[in-house]
């Protein structure tokens, strides 16, 4: 809770960098003590970790090449030369795993990094900008978060066709509007707060009030969202790529080793299992974190998420 | 009320205007021509023609809107270009399937939703409330797809207790009831836990409730607050979100409809992707988001019958 009013009483000059460094640093330390005071946060925190280090270290770890094909050793089953066994066209399950989540992390934080490079200055707009522009621009973001997203999806990949880039836009069409609409509501509590009137007094640019004062305070709780939706934001991923649709066949990613398996349910429960079990491991730990950091830093921002 | 219910009816019918612009806007921004853009490039030559000529596309791009707009307006979602047939007839044949899955998977995850919040508040603060909590966070998460994989893979292909294909021949009640199960399994599943966290919030909101607090100091038992007091006013909290979730359990269906082939709109819609079947994708989805806006309009109107401070507000 002390990290909450710290956020919302931004006074304290920011210039002088060094004197906030311990500062920072004893924050960093009360809110990861906080997330590993609960249970599910500290495995959230875990597996998250996990599943970030394994996106790093990807290429390190596979032993084989992901994409090279063996059709003599197709469907084998699990064994120290390949300990989950091969798909139907003889790859490395494993390796494919391994890869698959260097996949799945680069395509959510590419797409949750350009929807909150396009939230921000919209929701500041909407929140600071001229008063007749608001209605419009949030009935739009509503209209948009209202839409069914996976038929929308569906409709754009019929048009632009499947793809990293197409999954990436459904991702940002999907969370821009609810990101935008944070940033809104921040920056309107902000700008009637004494410190902004005070900047406004004093005659301070928009720029500068924009930039050094609403930034700053907006930025945090819209983090804690993005983090609360990079679960969301896999399975998304997960579920165009395993109807088909989103990242390409050939490279490995969970949708596609589970939309392969799929194809050979019957023959080989394995390829199945190999690329369901990460996808679930990363879904509850990012899920876990992320509401441990929302509760240990802005418990405000709750808002049950809807399955 | 009447003002309230016409502006939310507003609202809506701008949201499906707003659908329609887009998948409109989406077909003409991609370049080249626009029947192989929607129609893909296996299309025959008469596909193509047929398409032309039912969008207009010989005429300025302004007409071609105002057409479009005036034969949704007559509820009339054009023909698909492979069948022949008209989308609506198609849409209205398959809905029953998604809704009545739809509906199976909300009555089983409504049902364990409000035992498990009621169960979690009984228990408030203890392991109990603790092990719920965990267990429905847990089912929030855990993308839908997998559990349906997953139960395919144990019930169907491992145990063979149930079918793995379909939804039943028409007119065997026990053959559709038992398609039913599964895939109301997978696509309920993420609803128990976002029900019960749900239920347990506004049980405990109302728990701190003045009234609350005089029910205990004349001496009435903790049980009976919870259930008799606690519970109906979780029952109108959750009203509204019956409404809404409604709407997101028919598009929600698709991946289950997709794993337990089974007739459905969402099966429906991604077999017309994948055959690049455009028209028919802009029906199912016109059709998909009207249905999703009356639920939310139904969810407003009946939270605003319920509290009339959100009248104003919205």
């Amino acid at each position: 809770m002390a990290m909450l009013t710290d956020t919302a009483t931004p006074d304290t000059p920011t210039e002088a960098a060094g004197s906030h460094e311990p500062r920072a640093l004893a924050r960093f330390a009360t809110t990861l003590a906080h997330i590993l005071s609960t249970p599910l946060g500290a495995i959230g925190l875990l597996l998250a970790m996990l599943i970030v280090l394994t996106a790093l270290l990807a290429p390190l770890i596979a032993p084989y090449d992901p994409t090279a094909i063996n059709v003599k050793d197709r469907l084998a089953d699990p064994s120290l030369t390949h300990l989950l066994g091969t798909d139907q066209l003889g790859r490395d399950l494993f390796s494919r795993v391994i890869l698959g989540t260097r996949t799945a992390m680069t395509v959510a934080l590419t797409a949750l990094a350009t929807a909150l490079a396009l939230a921000l200055p919209l929701g500041l707009v909407a929140g600071y900008g001229p008063r007749w522009l608001d209605g419009p621009m949030v009935l739009l973001f509503d209209s948009i978060s209202s839409l069914p997203m996976i038929m929308l999806g569906l409709a754009v990949v019929v048009l632009i066709g499947p793809g990293v880039p197409t999954v990436i836009l459904v991702i940002v069409l999907y969370s821009v509007p609810s990101y935008a609409r944070l940033v809104r509501t921040q920056t309107l509590s902000l700008k009637s707060r004494d410190f902004i009137k005070a900047e406004q007094a004093m005659d301070a640019g928009t720029a500068r009030i924009l930039f050094r004062h609403l930034l700053p305070n907006v930025i945090g709780p819209l983090l804690i969202l993005a983090c609360l939706d990079i679960s969301t934001v896999i399975t998304l991923e997960a579920g165009l790529s395993f109807l088909g649709l989103g990242v390409k066949p050939q490279i490995p990613s969970w949708g596609n080793i589970l939309s392969d398996g799929f194809a050979v349910i019957r023959k080989s429960a394995v390829p199945v299992v190999a690329g369901g079990v990460p996808l679930v491991l990363a879904t509850l730990g990012f899920t876990f974190f992320g509401e441990a950091l929302r509760d240990a830093l802005d418990p405000r921002l709750a808002r049950e998420r809807r399955p | 009320m009447p003002g309230f219910i016409l502006r939310r009816t507003a609202i809506a019918l701008a949201i499906l205007l707003l659908v329609a612009l887009l998948l409109f806007a989406m077909m003409h921004m991609i370049p080249g021509d626009p029947t192989v853009v929607a129609l893909g490039p296996r299309s025959t030559p008469e596909m193509r023609e047929a398409f032309r000529a039912m969008m207009g596309l010989d005429r300025p791009v302004l007409d071609q809107l105002g057409l479009l707009l005036v034969r949704l307006a007559q509820g009339d979602l054009g023909l698909d270009v492979w069948s022949r047939r008209p989308v609506l007839t198609m849409v209205l044949e398959v809905l029953p399937y998604t809704v009545a899955l739809a509906l199976a998977s909300f009555v089983w995850a409504l049902a364990l939703g409000l035992v498990l919040g009621c169960v979690a508040v009984v228990h408030h603060g203890k392991w109990g409330d603790w092990l719920i909590g965990a267990v429905s966070v847990s089912f929030v998460a855990v993308p839908s797809f997998v559990v349906a994989l997953y139960s395919l893979l144990i019930f169907a292909v491992w145990l063979n207790w149930l079918p793995a294909i379909g939804a039943g021949e028409p007119g065997d009640i026990g053959a559709q009831l038992r398609a039913l199960i599964l895939p109301s399994f997978a696509v309920g599943l993420g609803w128990v836990g976002y029900i019960s966290r749900l239920v347990r919030a506004a049980m405990i909101e109302a728990m701190s409730e003045d009234y609350v607090r005089t029910l205990r100091a004349y001496g009435v038992g903790e049980g009976r607050i919870i259930y008799r007091y606690a519970l109906k006013q979780a029952l109108l909290a959750i009203l509204s979100v019956i409404a809404i979730g409604f709407g997101s359990l028919l598009t929600g269906s698709i991946f289950a409809e997709i794993v337990f082939t089974r007739p459905g709109l969402g099966k429906m819609t991604y077999d017309a992707v994948i055959s690049r079947n455009f028209p028919l994708v802009m029906g199912t989805v016109l059709v998909t988001s009207a249905l999703y806006v009356t639920c939310m309009i139904l969810a407003d109107v009946v939270s605003a019958w319920l509290d009339p401070r959100v009248r104003s507000a919205i």
